[in-house]
């Protein structure tokens, strides 16, 4: 397999979306390829870091009086 | 048993399913137990796309007002979320043409580069890297990567990797095919990487002196 092969299953593998067989086949690109195992590695992070802070949050005070907008407009009969 | 227990699962109504048909018979609770699931995650989508808080703010409420309104309409062959998000893309992508005073807007304008589609930056990360540095620190890093995607690829990278949604789902809300969604989603994971290992890969300096402090 080729860095090339190997990039283009990434998202599959993190995704846990590919066969016992091709898992078996990439587990043996990683073990000869350091760069390969260092992209994995940093895109789970990438993503796991994403996942737990939030670029754009929303304040208590805002989600609550866009809340009250849709419910008072919901209540009169959108 | 193995077996029989996923398909049990798959038949097992979605917890909207109960709240919708509650909505259809009048009860506005049950449409405000839908809201307050949801808005969170609404309103990050219009905020990728419009960049701007106070039209986020609009698609946001749009959505909610547009799916209430059409709720007769949802056919509950997809999941009320997807059908709802659809209807958030399609308001956020409406004031994002009206700022750009009626010039034709998609989710996937910017998305010719071909920036970040093969790895350059190999260094490998520290260990946690993000404890580096100050959570506002952090939040600004984080922020400036997200940035310099494309909108087409944030919101892809939103569904998919943040919200959990599968391809299949995030294929449907964005209007895209499935390839297309495989694509993006790999190409804003590959940018992003890019973009934080600038800022987390290992120091080597501190390192070698790391190394000599156990040697003393």
């Amino acid at each position: 397999m080729t860095c090339k092969e190997f990039l283009g299953l990434l998202d599959d593998l993190i995704d846990g979306a590919v066969s016992a067989e091709m898992r078996t086949e990439l587990d043996a690109h990683l073990g000869r390829c350091g760069h390969c195992e260092v992209i994995l590695n940093t895109t789970r992070k990438t993503i796991e870091i994403y996942r737990s802070h939030e670029v754009y949050e929303l304040p208590t005070g805002l989600r609550e009086r866009l809340h009250a907008a849709i419910m008072a407009r919901c209540k009169k009969g959108c | 048993m193995a077996i029989i227990q996923p398909i049990a699962a798959e038949l097992e109504p979605h917890p909207d399913v109960a709240l919708i048909e509650r909505v259809r018979a009048g009860d506005v609770a049950a449409y405000d137990a839908l809201v307050r699931k949801y808005e969170r995650q609404v309103f990050r989508i219009s905020q990728h796309i419009t960049q701007n808080r106070e039209d986020a703010e609009d698609a946001m409420q749009d959505a909610f007002l547009k799916a209430y309104e059409k709720l007769d309409q949802f056919q509950g062959n997809s999941k009320f979320y997807t059908w709802l998000v659809r209807i958030a893309v399609n308001e956020s992508l409406m004031r994002l043409r009206k700022r750009r005073t009626g010039k034709m807007v998609s989710i996937d304008e910017d998305i010719a580069t071909e920036e970040g589609s093969v790895p350059r930056d190999l260094a490998d990360w520290a260990p946690d890297p993000e404890q580096n540095y100050s959570q506002e620190e952090l939040a600004g890093i984080l922020e400036r990567a997200w940035k310099g995607l494309p909108k087409g690829f944030r919101v892809v990278f939103e569904l998919r990797d943040v919200q959990g949604l599968s391809t299949e789902d995030t294929a449907e809300a964005l209007g895209l095919s499935i390839p297309a969604v495989k694509s993006r989603l790999l190409r804003a994971r590959l940018q992003l990487r890019e973009r934080l290992s600038r800022y987390f890969r290992r120091n080597k300096g501190s390192e070698r002196n790391e190394t000599r402090r156990i040697r003393k």
